[in-house]
């Protein structure tokens, strides 16, 4: 077998189209939403301006404005930024949690896996929403308490997708014999554990991003998350609903951005899988 | 001469980069003829076979060549020519057989599927397939048609492939190893089976295999195939009793014999080559003990395309 | 025997379950509640508060409470609604029964799309048609439910007049008519949701079954293609379908909140938010806690299907 050089993963994620439009899309939401972080929209989202309410986009108002004369552009950006902070934040806690009770669970076993794979059915128990929307009413209305009920609610997943390679690593006959043998368990597991338990991890993180990117605007759509006036981009979909017959603009530019960014996040998770995945052949 | 099946430079090869698998294939086989194609895993001759009925997996592809079924070339036959001609005219039986059925469906009703899907003139579909669980050998036919494949052994599983493939009569049975996966008593039984069979229905066959042993009381001639082409053919009792090819010499040596008093089987040492990897040269020189320049430098081609012949520069009772 | 440990796990999950509702929404401090049976009680008889109490386990510390809620529910009693003076129980028959109709449609309209979308594109993986099946998936995936409804009730409202939602909710007894074409555009918006993750299953069952064995054995009979597609490669991917379908069940009994808020259906949904609005404690409490039965018993019911689907498991 001749050698050739070894190619790390992001080398074959840059193969696979879906990775590299997904990558493309993310970056610019990601970029718009940094944009509006540091207030370099160039309106106010949340100036108002009743004459120039209900325009169609135009060369001031990119986007158009909504009832109340605020330009839909920046409320866009600024929502997708508060979409993606409360996702970023939400999936990160799920993550850290959801993998190190499910390492510990799986490394352990017995009676600590055993609540840890019980409290994860139970969660596993609701639908997103209607836990999301639970725990928000029980919390809170503000950014931190909306990721904290979504970080919840996506717990669970990262708990079984980390538990699965440790259970399996568990049991290979290399990890058992060198047991034996007298090397430390930490040391066998973080060698072997890590590469194997890296890659779905990543994969569920990109996943769930999608996913916390539409339950946060699915809540704020419902009036549970960012309060008006901030912009949020389900809160902007709820409010262009009486607009909706006669400024299709207001509904359609954040539908358009929560589309656009899940779809991104999708296609990276997709990338990704097939990066990562050892018989690197994409599904297609 | 009215060859039943006649094979001319077939190739297969990888689909993607067009890597070659099976190179240059060419043989016939007569009404009622019985042949053997043996050789090891990757040799190709499995490869072939699946060429035959245009069974070959996503990801390979014929390269070029013919095969011709009673005159017509199926390469080039109509999807729905070729579908009326598999379980009809030529069946076919595989080396697992315990993936080869489909889990969730009667054995009956697989086995009447085989009935339904061609126009024939059997008047009780239902009792032809029970008598054809009767004669290979299924104790208790009626049970075996209402039960599902996981409920037998992989021995019982195979003769009921065989009983499939032999409800329409076909012309040409295609055998990939049917026996390998499984044990030896088994093993003789089934080859008695399917050797009772075809005698009785004066069928031709296609028998694959990498055991030389199992042809020798089964077929009439046989092939032998090296990384993707063919070394030697003849009859059973000119390669028995006077290989020509240095690797059919060895395949020989390696069969155990009965009254042998060795307690080790011998084998040719090191591996065949992929069939890509073989430029000019002969494919089994790296491994012959005869082996010279000449073997190196320039590819052997079989001596005549007819009944026997061998691909080597220097064959057995020649002059080296 | 295996019977007894299923039914033990699921009472473990349903008693955590309880647990966990109980403490998520319990997080208020109980003043809140006593203030509130206080201030709004307004139109209950003074049996039904005395039974709230109980629900509510006031004044007990808080195991208390919980066993005083637990004992209150399984015996039926459900809480009462302050501002209807209903039992909640009352309430929630009917709401569950638009909300199960709602899901079943959706998750069949979901299914049905799916499975053919998925069959669609694994005929030839690769290929231009598979890419569009696969582009169409995941848009269902990524275009919001909300976003889906509020343009559908946009433009059917505005530009063609027909909007059977706008008038009064009718069940399937009352007026079947009108009951079906409410149904429509929510469970067609459900529908496409649940399409796409049941289309990614059956695409990925079907391409790795059709390299099987038994697969290549059929053709090698000459069944009919078609019949092959069917009785042998989609009858043997079908059991991650089944479970890609259980799960997407359940997720549209709790999913189906904003279509039935949108498209004004009086559902289980529907009937959660506005308690959470209007601070109806014991409504919200027991209907998350009627959800998560009804998911788990359809985990059951899925597991079930199985059986049935693949005969090796015993």
């Amino acid at each position: 077998m001749k050698t050739v050089r070894e190619k790390t993963w992001i080398n074959y994620y840059f193969k696979s189209t879906s990775g590299i439009v997904g990558l493309f899309l993310v970056s610019v939401m990601i970029t718009l939403s940094i944009v509006s972080a540091f207030s370099l929209a160039p309106i106010d989202p949340l100036e108002q301006n009743p004459i120039s309410a209900l325009q169609g986009p135009n060369s001031t108002y990119w986007f158009g404005t909504d009832q109340f004369g605020r330009d839909i552009f920046s409320r866009s950006i600024d929502g997708m930024r508060r979409s993606l902070s409360v996702a970023i934040l939400s999936v990160s806690i799920a993550a850290l949690v959801g993998v190190f009770l499910g390492v510990i669970g799986g490394l352990f076993g017995g009676w600590i896996d055993n609540i840890v794979v019980r409290s994860s059915d139970v969660i596993f128990a609701f639908p997103a929403i209607l836990l999301a929307l639970a725990i928000v009413n029980s919390l809170g209305n503000s950014w931190i308490d909306t990721s904290i009920a979504i970080a919840i609610v996506y717990t669970p997943i990262f708990i079984r997708v980390a538990r699965g390679p440790v259970l399996t690593v568990k049991e290979m006959d290399y990890v058992k014999s060198v047991r034996v043998l007298g090397f430390s368990t930490p040391r066998i597991l973080i060698r072997h554990l890590m590469p194997n338990v890296f890659a779905p991890i990543v994969v569920q993180i990109a996943l769930s991003l999608s996913w916390a990117i539409l339950t946060e605007s699915g809540l704020s759509f419902l009036g549970l998350g960012t309060q008006p006036p901030d912009a949020s981009l389900g809160l902007m979909v709820s409010e262009a609903q009486p607009l909706a017959a006669f400024a299709w603009w207001a509904l359609a530019f954040p539908s358009i951005f929560i589309t656009v960014v899940v779809v991104g996040l999708n296609l990276v998770g997709d990338g990704l899988r097939d990066a990562l995945d050892p018989a690197r052949r994409s599904s297609g | 001469m009215n060859k039943l099946l006649e094979i001319s430079n077939l190739s297969v090869v990888i689909a993607e980069d067009e890597r070659v698998l099976v190179n240059d294939v060419s043989f016939a086989i007569e009404p009622g003829e019985a042949v053997g194609v043996v050789g090891e895993s990757g040799s190709g001759k499995t490869l072939s076979a699946l060429s035959i009925l245009g069974l070959l997996a996503r990801g390979l592809k014929i390269g070029s060549g013919e095969v011709k079924f009673q005159g017509d070339n199926l390469i080039q036959a109509s999807d729905e020519t070729l579908r009326k001609i598999r379980g009809n005219e030529i069946a076919m039986i595989y080396q697992d057989p315990m993936t080869a059925l489909n889990p969730v469906m009667k054995l009956g009703d697989q086995l009447l599927e085989v009935l339904n899907s061609h126009e024939n003139s059997i008047a009780k579909p239902r009792e032809h397939v029970l008598e054809g669980l009767a004669a290979v050998g299924i104790p208790d036919p009626k049970r075996a048609f209402e039960s599902y494949p996981h409920e037998f052994s992989g021995g019982m599983r195979q003769r009921v492939m065989i009983a499939m493939s032999l409800l329409l009569s076909p012309k040409l049975l295609i055998a990939d190893e049917p026996t390998t996966a499984l044990d030896v008593t088994i093993q003789r039984q089934i080859l008695a089976l399917v050797a009772k069979e075809r005698r009785r229905r004066n069928m031709s066959m296609l028998w694959i295999t990498h055991d030389l042993g199992v042809v020798a009381n089964l077929v009439d001639r046989v092939i032998v195939m090296y990384a993707g082409r063919i070394v030697e053919v003849g009859t059973v009792k000119e390669i028995f009793n006077s290989p020509k090819h240095p690797y059919t010499v060895g395949l020989l040596a390696s069969l155990p014999a009965a009254d042998s008093s060795k307690d080790k089987l011998a084998s040719i040492p090191g591996v065949p080559p992929k069939p890509w990897q073989v430029g000019d040269s002969c494919a089994f020189s790296p491994r012959c003990w005869k082996s010279e320049e000449n073997c190196r430098s320039k590819r052997p081609e079989l001596s005549d395309r007819s009944a026997s012949a061998v691909a080597c520069f220097f064959p057995e009772g020649s002059s080296r | 025997m295996r019977f007894f440990n299923r039914i033990a796990t699921v009472l473990t999950t349903l008693f955590g379950i309880s647990i966990f509702v109980f403490i998520v929404l319990r997080v208020i401090p109980g003043d809140t509640i006593t203030s509130s049976l206080g201030i709004e009680t307004g139109v209950l008889t003074p049996e039904q508060i005395q039974s709230l109490r109980e629900y509510y386990g006031i004044d007990k510390p808080l195991i208390g409470q919980y066993l005083s809620w637990i004992t209150s529910f399984l015996s039926g009693d459900l809480g009462f609604s302050y501002s209807t003076g209903a039992p909640v129980w009352e309430l929630t028959k009917p709401a569950l029964l638009v909300t199960t109709q709602l899901a079943l449609f959706g998750t069949i309209l979901g299914v049905m799309m799916g499975v053919a979308v998925g069959m669609f594109s694994a005929r030839k993986p690769g290929s231009a048609r598979d890419f569009a099946g696969q582009f169409f998936g995941l848009l269902a995936l990524a275009i919001p439910g909300f976003v889906l409804s509020t343009t559908i009730v946009t433009v059917m409202a505005n530009r063609f007049q027909y909007f059977p939602n706008g008038y009064e909710y009718m069940t399937p007894v009352e007026d079947l008519s009108m009951n079906l074409q409410q149904m429509l555009f929510p469970s067609l918006v459900l529908g496409i949701a649940v399409a796409a993750p049941v289309m990614r299953t059956t695409r990925s069952a079907l391409l790795e079954t059709v390299d099987k064995d038994f697969v290549r054995t059929a053709y090698g009979k000459g069944v009919k293609p078609r019949i092959v597609r069917l009785r042998h490669v989609l009858r043997n991917s079908l059991i991650p379908i089944v479970t890609m379908t259980g799960i997407q069940f359940g997720y549209l009994l709790g999913g189906a909140v904003i279509v039935e808020k949108i498209f004004a259906l009086p559902g289980m949904g529907r009937q959660i938010l506005d308690a959470i609005n209007k601070r109806e404690y014991a409504t919200v409490q027991s209907s998350i806690m009627v959800f998560a039965i009804l998911f788990v018993t359809i985990n059951i019911v899925t597991d079930w299907v199985y059986r049935k689907v693949d005969p090796r498991i015993k």
